[in-house]
């Protein structure tokens, strides 16, 4: 094809974009399309199964059948999750083998949030709450995106995302209005989890990368700082309702903006886990890259399996 | 307590579910596939859901303010009383799809009679559960076929499990003093009839996926008894964590 062609097909690519058109799988894309779909798509999948991870630690530890059912179902729920968004990621031509070797390697990355430690069991509610809250605040504009197979698996997870949301914070209400105890873990949990889901949602807009490119192909529709002011705005009320504390004294309403102003937050913290030196992001990529290594040989016995009875059959019709 | 055969008669059959529901939740994020999680999370919340009508029936019949949560949570050692089977580790992925499917194959056989129970309420979960033990049952048989009928190294895997956990196949179908007082009444299962049948089902999958039926006669049994294995202690200590630690607490 000759650069004016390209051209071309660039053009009108980005024409259909921006008539709200889908990209389909079997659509012509430029390269750059595939490839920052596959890099973010496969980064939301990772997330959901290495998040995972830190709530199945309280499954066998529920403190009541109730809540241990609900805990399953939703982590079940991200476990599907991860499912869909790998199929959307395999729609543009790379396998779920390679997603998983880069996620093993190091190469991809996951949501820095999975790389802290989940100590109590207020911390199933501060997860669902804020992780979970923050998430839906990041993927809801996604569930226009123009990628097809991106956006359709993205308004699937949303409505269950926004049930883990109520879910949690339905856990956080039940201990503050508990026990003293049971109020102090609540707190405790809030106080651990704040900081880190406002740094979900991105650096600071000075410093982000890939934000214009990122607009026009709908991947994100309001900037990180936008964002992180939404949760903010949505988020204090709910913890004033129940009682709790929001853990910054910078925080004031701001009659003029009609919104919270809110303290500085630790960037360097930030960087620090996202380069892989976060308080448990060894444990989470060994306990990923054991179930994979240790799952070998059940894998390769179901592929083995598969053969045989494809022989079976063939030699049957023979 | 409005009838204590009945209320033992119950727990008998949900500390089953309930110990193997925790095992199969311990996996949870860390299968050999994803499909595998979701389907062994699948499993644990299935079992879950039926342990949970069974302890809030023993609850109405016990009759002392004691909830579903304190019957699962707040018992000793030797007050659960679920086959040895369940309790059992999962030390690999053939130990773990075994040790579902020889229980599978007894539960479902165990299911389809307590449907007819006069019991209303018991033959009301049976019939709901049914529907669910029947697809663990497909799930773990399917998976024994490939582990054993896969590669010469699944195929010693899952011989080794067999092995291994076939001696707490027996106590299955032990009668208690509470089953036998359950079954004159209407009300339970003769789990006695149910041997042959059990035995010819497994061994017929077992040797569709080329594995042998061991041949020990030896058998393990106390589980019923409250006598365990050293595993269950451990098991405990996690799923009543939380009661101990915080009791009396709404949650
Ligand atoms: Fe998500
Ligand atoms: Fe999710
Ligand atoms: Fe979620």
């Amino acid at each position: 094809m000759s650069e004016e062609q390209i051209k071309n097909l660039e053009a009108q690519f980005e024409a259909r974009i921006a008539r709200d058109e889908k990209i389909e799988p079997k659509d012509w894309m430029p390269e750059k399309y595939r490839k920052t779909h596959i890099r973010q798509m496969s980064q939301h999948a990772h997330s959901e199964v290495v998040g995972m991870l830190p709530e199945g630690n309280w499954i066998t530890r529920a403190p009541s059948l109730r809540r241990k059912v609900a805990l399953l179902a939703k982590i079940q729920d991200e476990a599907g999750h991860g499912l869909y968004l790998y199929s959307a990621c395999e729609t543009l031509g790379v396998s779920r083998d390679e997603l998983y070797d880069q996620l093993h390697s190091g190469k991809a990355k996951y949501s820095s949030i999975f790389n802290y430690p989940t100590i109590t069991w207020a911390d199933m509610g501060a997860i669902g709450w804020l992780v979970d809250g923050a998430a839906i605040i990041n993927q809801v504009p996604l569930c226009n995106t123009s990628y097809g197979p991106y956006a359709r698996a993205m308004i699937r997870v949303c409505k269950e995302e926004s049930f883990h949301q109520r879910q949690g914070y339905e856990i956080m209400i039940k201990l503050a209005q508990g026990t003293p105890e049971q109020k102090e873990m609540a707190q405790d949990a809030l106080n651990r989890w704040w900081w880190p889901s406002l740094m979900m949602l991105g650096p600071t807009d000075d410093v982000s990368v890939h934000t214009a490119q990122s607009m026009k192909w709908k991947l994100k529709r309001k900037s990180n700082d936008d964002l992180r002011q939404q949760f903010i705005d949505q988020t204090v009320p709910q913890a004033e309702l129940i009682g709790l504390t929001i853990p910054d004294s910078d925080l004031k309403w701001n009659e003029e903006k009609g919104s919270y102003d809110f303290g500085e937050i630790d960037w360097d913290e930030f960087w620090q886990v996202v380069k892989g030196h976060g308080p448990c992001n060894k444990e989470r990529m060994n306990a990923r890259v054991s179930a994979w290594e240790e799952g070998e040989w059940v894998r390769d016995a179901a592929m083995a399996y598969a053969e045989k009875q494809k022989e079976r059959k063939e030699k049957q019709a023979v | 307590m409005k009838s204590k055969n009945l209320y033992k008669y119950i727990l008998g059959i949900a500390d089953n579910s309930l110990i193997l529901g925790q095992r199969m939740g311990e996996l949870c994020g860390h299968g050999p596939s994803l499909e595998t999680d979701i389907a062994c999370t699948n499993i644990s919340l299935d079992l879950f859901g039926q342990v949970r009508s069974y302890y809030q029936y023993a609850a109405k019949i016990a009759g002392d303010n004691r909830t579903e949560d304190d019957i699962a949570m707040l018992r000793k050692e030797r007050e659960y009383v679920n086959v040895l089977l369940v309790e059992q580790p999962n030390t690999n992925f053939a130990y773990t799809m075994a040790r579902q499917f020889l229980f599978d194959a007894y539960h479902l056989l165990f299911l389809q009679e307590l449907e007819k129970s006069n019991d209303l309420t018991l033959s009301a979960i049976a019939t709901k559960s049914i529907k669910e033990a029947s697809y663990h049952q497909r799930f773990s048989s399917d998976w024994i076929k490939r582990l054993g009928d896969g590669t010469e190294e699944s195929h010693q895997k899952m011989q080794e499990a067999i092995n291994g956990l076939w001696t707490y196949t027996d106590e299955l179908f032990h009668q208690t003093e509470a089953d036998k007082a359950m079954v004159e009444q209407g009300v339970g299962v003769d789990v006695t009839k149910l041997k042959e049948v059990y035995y010819k089902q497994v061994g017929q999958i077992l040797e569709g996926a080329t594995l042998e039926i061991p041949e020990s006669k030896w058998f393990q049994k106390g589980g019923k008894q409250g006598i365990h294995t050293e595993h269950l202690g451990y098991l405990l200590s996690d799923l009543q964590y939380m009661q101990r630690t915080y009791p009396n607490m709404s949650w």
